[in-house]
């Protein structure tokens, strides 16, 4: 009777339906960060300053670097569960090196706009920017963390059976950071441009 | 019975944590067993319980007599604000995921949770975050903005201690300690149950817990959201809430309800399971209507995050805005009220046994349902705007807050200490602890609903000698200091009955659910054997193999 019963879920592996709550918690922070932004936005125009002094181009390009790890993290999934080792560590390397030159972007977009005296403290626009872009970049950051001891353990063999649910439940993780800035860019971003 | 294979000793039970072996004080700290952490959440609560219930005593006192000065209004500010933040997030909210972590596994026929290292990462975290707050006292002041912390009284221009900065990162801690126990719990239901148990075989704890881990991971996140932004305002010099720079201070009402009200449903719901539970073993029947109890909870989760703006009727939101509002509050007191009916019809024609576990839940009866009534009033806009902020409020909150969580936790701690301890808690100081409580309880708060409609304001440090107000204050106090006494009983009956209880042995209350079937205290591994499950009620099919509740459709 139980067999029949078993939802979906139940099938689930506990790192990766651990996440999965885990990530519907963080996405429900994020909805507040997005909606504070979209509230501000109205309430105080901050979008002139947003169209001022962003470049959305600039980081449309950085957007790309981090939307293509998705595939590339999704690629060495699919290379550990055919068992090639090798190709599993390089798109892992892949991944890594993308987020990085994201973050990268970010980063140097801070200081452009610290060096344009826009900050966290001058008006509404730079709390609500910085407060949403700072908590995402964070979260690229944990990822980066994670998906590097994840390349560690690779390299030393954790990882020589088909399937992990670590690397899974981490993967998981990144496609959320990833799909959360599709829409803070385009709240952010490519509102500016309409 | 002989058809029904046993699974053997440590059968399909995985052994999810490293077992342990030392012992004494390292070996609770240390600890990563469910049962070990569950009671040191408890012992936390209730240490926080015994603060946050001083805090109400002075406070009572400062409030007994008219013009008193006792406290000056600076340090009532900090107690009020401290003793809401405490009775909530310190003592509401360890207590029931105390009582989740010790029974969950327990219940379900589990070896212990999913993820026990996170599991003690939470309480340490749960602890860490309760210092940090109390920390503030002696780093420059407590809090002083109420529990609801409301901007811009909150914003660095007018609370100018640190007493703001504690409370957010304290209260961010435990915040996220609670996740983690959330997500553990809901992992460890939907994973490790016995074979047998099903969903619809759920105890109604378990169900309740279930639920309200949910409101736990999705509705933490929009306090953790409002504190962060706060932070950043105060250390940071940014503008969320101030409305001088284009900030807005209506918005940190609307993030702190999205969380505050589901957050009075994440301290109400496990008590409700904890009824669920009590009820029946003491009525010796079934719960009457299982589907419309578990079902009815379901549509409080839902419902619970689309009410929130009834605690901003006052704000002027609008006729529109307060009506639906309005509606959707009103509309919780239908699945509340058919659990009422639902429990009042299981002790309809039952051989009730009025055991103290009993006597608190059969009180929970009447005065939580003297709370919703309240509440529905409070619901209707008109009324909320004439009582608003004054002691009508605090009649209500603590009727449901007090009469419903706390009469409901200590139903289940009479009922379930004897599993934790291998003792009975001693019967006769429990009627005395009752009694004492209920009397002392309702003439605190039974005479704060007509304070209230008098108009007297609450978070006021003294009241001018109205008529009537300072005898019904005097009444007040007397009340809330009953309720201290009754609460040192409580803790002497705890204390003697650890040493000298009477053994309670594995079933004490002849009751159904999987918890009672291994030993008390249950051994580190919890069981070795499990019943087998074929109904809601296994422990009732194995005592009674003639007529088992399988056979009747249950």
């Amino acid at each position: 009777m139980d067999a029949e019963a078993q939802t979906r879920f139940e099938s689930w592996d506990n790192n990766k339906l651990a996440m999965t709550l885990f990530l519907l918690s963080e996405g429900t922070f994020f909805v507040f960060l997005i909606i504070a932004y979209v509230y501000y936005h109205s309430l105080s125009n901050t979008g002139v300053e947003a169209a001022k002094v962003l470049d959305p181009l600039k980081t449309g390009i950085y957007t790309i670097f981090l939307l293509s790890s998705s595939f590339t993290v999704w690629q060495s999934e699919k290379s550990l569960r055919r068992g090639k080792q090798r190709a599993f560590q390089t798109w892992l390397l892949v991944t890594i090196v993308l987020g990085a030159i994201f973050l990268f972007g970010q980063g140097s977009e801070y200081l452009h706009l610290y060096g344009e005296n826009v900050t966290i403290s001058r008006n509404i626009f730079g709390t609500s920017f910085f407060t949403l872009t700072g908590f995402h970049g964070l979260h690229v950051l944990l990822g980066l963390i994670s998906l590097a001891v994840i390349f560690v353990l690779a390299l030393t063999g954790e990882f020589a059976e088909k399937h992990s649910s670590a690397v899974e439940a981490i993967a998981l993780y990144w496609h959320f950071v990833d799909w959360v800035w599709v829409v803070i860019f385009s709240v952010i971003y490519l509102w500016t441009l309409f | 019975m002989s058809d029904i294979p046993f699974p053997g000793a440590g059968e399909a039970l995985p052994l999810t944590g490293p077992q342990e072996k030392s012992a004494g004080l390292l070996g609770w700290v240390s600890s990563v067993d469910h049962k070990k952490i569950g009671i040191m959440y408890l012992m936390a609560g209730l240490v926080f319980f015994g603060v946050g219930g001083i805090e109400a005593l002075l406070m009572r006192i400062q409030l007994a007599v008219p013009m008193n000065s006792f406290l000056s209004p600076q340090t009532f500010d900090q107690i009020f604000t401290m003793h809401g933040t405490t009775m909530i997030f310190l003592v509401a909210m360890p207590v029931l995921t105390g009582l989740a972590n010790y029974l969950v596994p327990l219940m379900i026929g589990a070896s212990d949770v999913a993820f026990p290292r996170l599991n003690a990462l939470g309480l340490w975290l749960l602890i860490s975050g309760g210092l940090l707050l109390y920390f503030s006292f002696v780093a420059g002041g407590a809090p002083a903005a109420g529990w609801f912390n409301y901007a811009p009284l909150s914003e660095k221009a007018y609370s100018t201690t640190n007493g703001v900065d504690y409370y957010s990162l304290g209260l961010l801690i435990t915040g996220i300690g609670s996740v983690t126990a959330g997500i553990n719990l809901i992992v460890t239901i939907i994973k490790y149950r016995a074979p047998g148990l099903s969903i619809r075989r759920l105890p109604l704890f378990i169900w309740m817990v279930l639920i309200t881990q949910f409101l736990i991971i999705l509705a933490l996140p929009a306090l953790n959201a409002s504190l962060v932004m706060l932070l950043i305002d105060r250390r940071l010099n940014a503008h969320f809430f101030e409305a001088v720079s284009g900030g807005s201070a209506l918005l940190w009402q609307h993030y702190f309800w999205a969380f505050g009200h589901p957050e009075v449903y994440i301290v109400i719901l496990p008590a409700f399971g904890i009824i669920s539970e009590v009820i029946p073993v003491f009525s010796r029947k079934p719960i009457y209507g299982y589907e419309y109890v578990a079902g009815s909870t379901v549509a409080i989760g839902v419902l619970s995050f689309l009410v929130w703006a009834h605690h901003m009727f006052a704000v002027g939101l609008g006729h529109s805005i307060d009506s639906m509002f309005a509606i959707s509050s009103l509309l919780i007191a239908v699945p509340t009220g058919v659990k009422i009916f639902n429990w009042i019809a299981t002790m309809w024609n039952g051989s009730i046994r009025f055991k103290t576990p009993m006597l608190f839940a059969t009180a929970f009866l009447v005065v939580f349902t003297i709370g919703g009534l309240s509440g529905v009033s409070l619901a209707i806009f008109p009324i909320d705007w004439q009582v608003t902020d004054t002691y009508y409020l605090v009649a209500h909150l603590h009727y449901v807050l007090f009469g419903g969580t706390i009469f409901g936790v200590f139903a289940g701690l009479y009922y379930w200490f004897p599993k934790m301890s291998g003792r009975m808690l001693s019967e006769r100081l429990g009627k005395w602890h009752f009694w004492t409580t209920l009397i002392g309880f309702n003439m605190t708060f039974f005479v704060m609903h007509f304070l209230g409609l008098m108009g007297m304001p609450r978070r006021v440090y003294t009241y001018p000698n109205l008529p009537g107000w300072g005898a019904m204050n005097m009444i007040s106090t007397i009340g809330a200091v009953i309720m201290g006494l009754s609460s040192l009983i409580f803790i002497w009956n705890v204390v003697v009955s650890n040493h000298s209880g009477e053994l309670a042995g594995d079933n004490p209350w002849e009751a159904w659910s999987l918890e009672w079937a291994t030993t008390s205290p249950p051994p580190e591994h919890n069981f070795d054997r499990i019943p087998p499950i074929r109904s809601r009620r296994p422990l009732w099919d194995l005592a009674h193999p003639e007529n088992p509740d399988w056979k009747n459709g249950r």
